[in-house]
């Protein structure tokens, strides 16, 4: 097995230090902004909000396997046991401090949710606004079925002035523009590095595995228009580099490379990886982290304000299920996968409803498709022997299929 | 005509929906647009000089849907898709799909890709407290206009509007009338007939429709009111087709006197301006009548619609009915129970799947419900 990527600790540095601040932000006289993941960060950072994302804490939480835990709390509250564990993962340690962060999140001053990932922030975010008693702001990005009409565009244009009243309002003082500027130019270079790091796996051996790129991808989830993500990025792309043209993979004698659909199951990942390269298999790519930097061409540098809501209107999430098919069988050509593994996440109806029809439209693509029914953080919702059976009767097809090729 | 006559047509239509349509198309020859949730614009349908109805997914077996739409997706959404697939709903001529939850937005893509017909997507805003998100919606139903337009090869006029509203006005106003009268006096009719009433409603030619139900508002109109010490409940959820389910509570000398259903008063809550600009008000009306959970309106709207419908019905019991894995609903109840608790309100929340039977286990913890209620 390759040697993890040295730019790893510094990330982890990172990370710490982003927490340790955003603990702190009250006391420095900061406000802090809870924001979903798809959310349009950039106007928080260029109004010096520490923006804070429970779903990003979600993750965290359910890689130390404290998810069904956490889960089965919210379900003694009366939450179902059929609904996202982001969502109860994050109610439940809101009440019980349980957290790999030392008190678990700092409490929110605002709340900014976006509906371009699904409609159940929607009910997250209004049980935390009561909660916690503060000012909510929705950024409605209208589905993009088939098209995206006049109307959305002009809508979602009109819903980032009314986000900055918002944010003026709750801070009591002027937008700065010429600080959002300098965040949108980041923002977007930060999208593109990350782009380019995720390009690497084109390389055969991979360099890295979507596992790696779920852990690095907080980065661009968390801090992006900030300067250090910029920095951070070019580390670790140079080490990609360096390790494509030293023909190093992340998968010692790497044989098949197969790309992955859905959320990761968070409390899995080491399992999985090893599973799969055990049948010197890569997971070369994802859906899931090729988000954050899918909508690149949507965003005009020197317009940054008025084209990110366009952006954050098309992402992967937000559109058709035969336009998620499309992206598939791009990534499938440009990383030349041998197999699909799609994780039907129990947690998350709108990421994995449709892949029945996905496995339908990417047909004429010949690879075998694997479906692992699980949960991004519910351990209880996995099944290790039926899963670890699954892999191997699929890596079998795999190698019988490149065997006879 | 007697009270018995009116409740059996309505009672035929709702326990076979498809057939009446059938029959109506076969008779009218008008398009038939199916509609998936409450959100749909049917004074456009109407003004198209089509049908609108509301599929309520009939499936009592899924196997094809299985094939598309995963276990965990609820059965609401997966019945309407057996139909779709199994071709029990070839008679549609399109399919009308508002966004609303997370299901509904996927069902309309799986759809798009199955089942051959028109296909009307209508991307409403999910937040409906601004005056932004007002005209975006305005423009929105302006769209599903020209579209239904095009699709149908047909001209919307203001006045085919105009008309439309005012009759569906007239419906709502007679559903409403319907609702007070029997809450007034619960023994008029029975629960399980007031839901086929309203079901039917989603289903049944407009103009016969109204006849209809003005025939039966006369009718009850002339009883006199008993006195009534039944218990009084409210029915909340997103649909509830289990008839059995007002049986069960009326035998245990309880009565459901209101409900929170899109299966029974959003359907008719709010009536549309009729002197405004057409699509403005039609959008209005959607904010103005109680907004379903996967809207947002304020953070609170939910919790303080349970306290005012506790208030306006004098409600001594609530029953939560949900459809088991729909998110929108169920992400409500733990706050809303909080809130029933300080008020020493009884309740009860019961999942159930769409084309499950009722079992006794269901009916035995209604049962206990109501029997703590009696004390």
């Amino acid at each position: 097995m390759a040697e993890r990527l040295k730019a790893t600790k510094e990330m982890k540095r990172i990370m710490r230090r982003y927490y340790a601040q955003a603990k702190y932000a009250h006391y420095m006289g900061k406000k802090v902004a809870w924001i979903t993941s798809g959310g349009p960060v950039e106007p928080l950072i260029a109004m010096n909000i520490i923006p804070v994302y429970p779903e990003n804490h979600g993750a965290m939480l359910g890689a130390s396997k404290k998810g069904g835990q956490l889960s089965e709390f919210a379900e003694g509250l009366g939450y179902s046991p059929d609904v996202c564990s982001y969502v109860k993962d994050d109610i439940a340690s809101t009440i019980t401090k349980e957290s790999p962060i030392k008190g678990g999140l700092p409490q929110p001053d605002m709340l900014i949710c976006s509906n371009n990932i699904c409609g159940t922030v929607l009910k997250w975010y209004e049980i935390q606004a009561r909660n916690f008693n503060v000012p909510l702001f929705i950024y409605d990005t209208p589905f993009v079925h088939t098209e995206f009409t006049e109307e959305a565009k002009e809508y979602i244009k009109e819903q980032t002035k009314e986000y900055i009243l918002f944010l003026e309002k709750v801070m009591g003082r002027k937008f700065n523009y010429k600080k959002m500027d300098k965040v949108g130019r980041y923002s977007l270079q930060s999208m593109k590095l990350w782009k380019e790091i995720l390009d690497t796996a084109a390389h055969k051996p991979s360099p890295m595995t979507a596992f790696d790129a779920f852990f690095h991808l907080a980065l661009i989830v968390t801090l992006r228009g900030k300067k250090i993500v910029l920095r951070y990025y070019k580390t670790l792309l140079k080490e990609l580099q360096e390790r494509n043209t030293k023909n190093i993979g992340a998968v010692d004698n790497e044989k098949y490379r197969l790309l992955w659909d859905n959320l990761p199951i968070w409390f899995r990942m080491r399992w999985l990886s090893d599973k799969f390269a055990n049948h010197q298999a890569a997971l070369v790519a994802d859906t899931y982290t090729q988000a954050w930097c899918g909508v690149i061409d949507y965003i005009d540098e020197n317009d940054f304000l008025g084209t990110m809501g366009e952006a954050y209107t098309r992402i992967h999430l937000n559109v058709g299920v035969d336009q998620m098919a499309d992206t598939i069988k791009d990534f499938i050509r440009k990383f030349d996968v041998d197999g699909l593994v799609m994780h039907s996440n129990r947690s998350c109806k709108p990421y994995s409803f449709g892949q029945y029809d996905i496995q339908n439209l990417i047909k004429d693509m010949d690879i075998p498709v694997l479906m692992i029914e699980a949960d991004m953080t519910d351990d209880r919702k996995f099944s290790e022997s039926q899963v670890e059976a699954r892999i191997d009767a699929f890596m079998e097809v795999i190698k019988e299929k490149k065997r006879t090729k | 005509m007697k009270i018995e006559n009116s409740l059996a047509l309505f009672n035929k239509i709702a326990s076979d929906p498809y057939d009446y349509i059938k029959t109506l198309k076969e008779k009218t020859n008008k398009k038939i647009i199916g509609s998936t949730c409450t959100y749909t614009p049917e004074e456009i349908v109407l003004a198209a000089g089509a049908h609108p109805f509301r599929i309520s997914g009939q499936a009592q077996n899924l196997s094809a849907a299985d094939a598309h739409i995963q276990a965990y997706g609820c059965s609401m959404v997966r019945c309407m898709l057996e139909d779709g697939l199994s071709g029990d709903l070839n008679f549609l001529d399109g399919v009308v799909f508002p966004h609303s939850c997370d299901s509904i937005q996927r069902l309309s893509d799986i759809w798009r890709l199955n089942i051959p017909s028109l296909h009307f997507d209508i991307l409403l805003p999910v937040k409906l407290d601004s005056q932004l998100s007002q005209n975006y919606f305005a423009k929105v139903i302006k769209r599903f206009k020209s579209d239904i337009e095009e699709a149908l090869d047909t001209s919307i006029s203001d006045k085919d509007i105009s008309e439309a509203i005012h009759l569906m006005n007239q419906i709502r106003t007679a559903l409403g009338q319907l609702y007070t009268l029997r809450a007034a006096n619960p023994a008029l009719i029975k629960g399980a007939d007031m839901a086929a009433i309203v079901k039917a409603s989603m289903v049944m030619d407009k103009e016969e429709l109204l006849v209809e139900l003005n025939k039966l508002i006369t009718l009850l109109s002339k009883i006199e009111k008993k006195n009534d010490a039944r218990k009084r409940i409210l029915i909340s959820g997103s649909i509830c087709s289990h008839p059995d389910i007002y049986q069960i509570i009326e035998n245990k000398d309880a009565v459901v006197v209101w409900d929170d259903l899109c299966s029974g008063s959003r359907y008719f809550e709010g009536l549309i301006s009729e002197t405004e600009n057409p699509y403005i008000a039609i959008s209005e009306r959607f904010t103005n009548r109680f907004v379903c959970p996967a809207k947002h309106i304020r953070a609170d709207f939910q919790l303080d619609n349970m306290k005012r419908l506790i208030a306006d019905h004098r409600i001594e019991a609530v029953l939560f009915i949900f459809v088991k894995f729909c998110e929108p609903f169920s992400f409500d109840y733990p706050d809303i129970k909080n809130e029933l608790e300080k008020m020493n309100m009884p309740y009860l929340m019961v999942e159930m799947d769409q084309h499950n039977r009722i079992d006794e286990q269901l009916r035995t913890r209604i049962d206990t419900l109501l029997e703590i209620m009696q004390f």
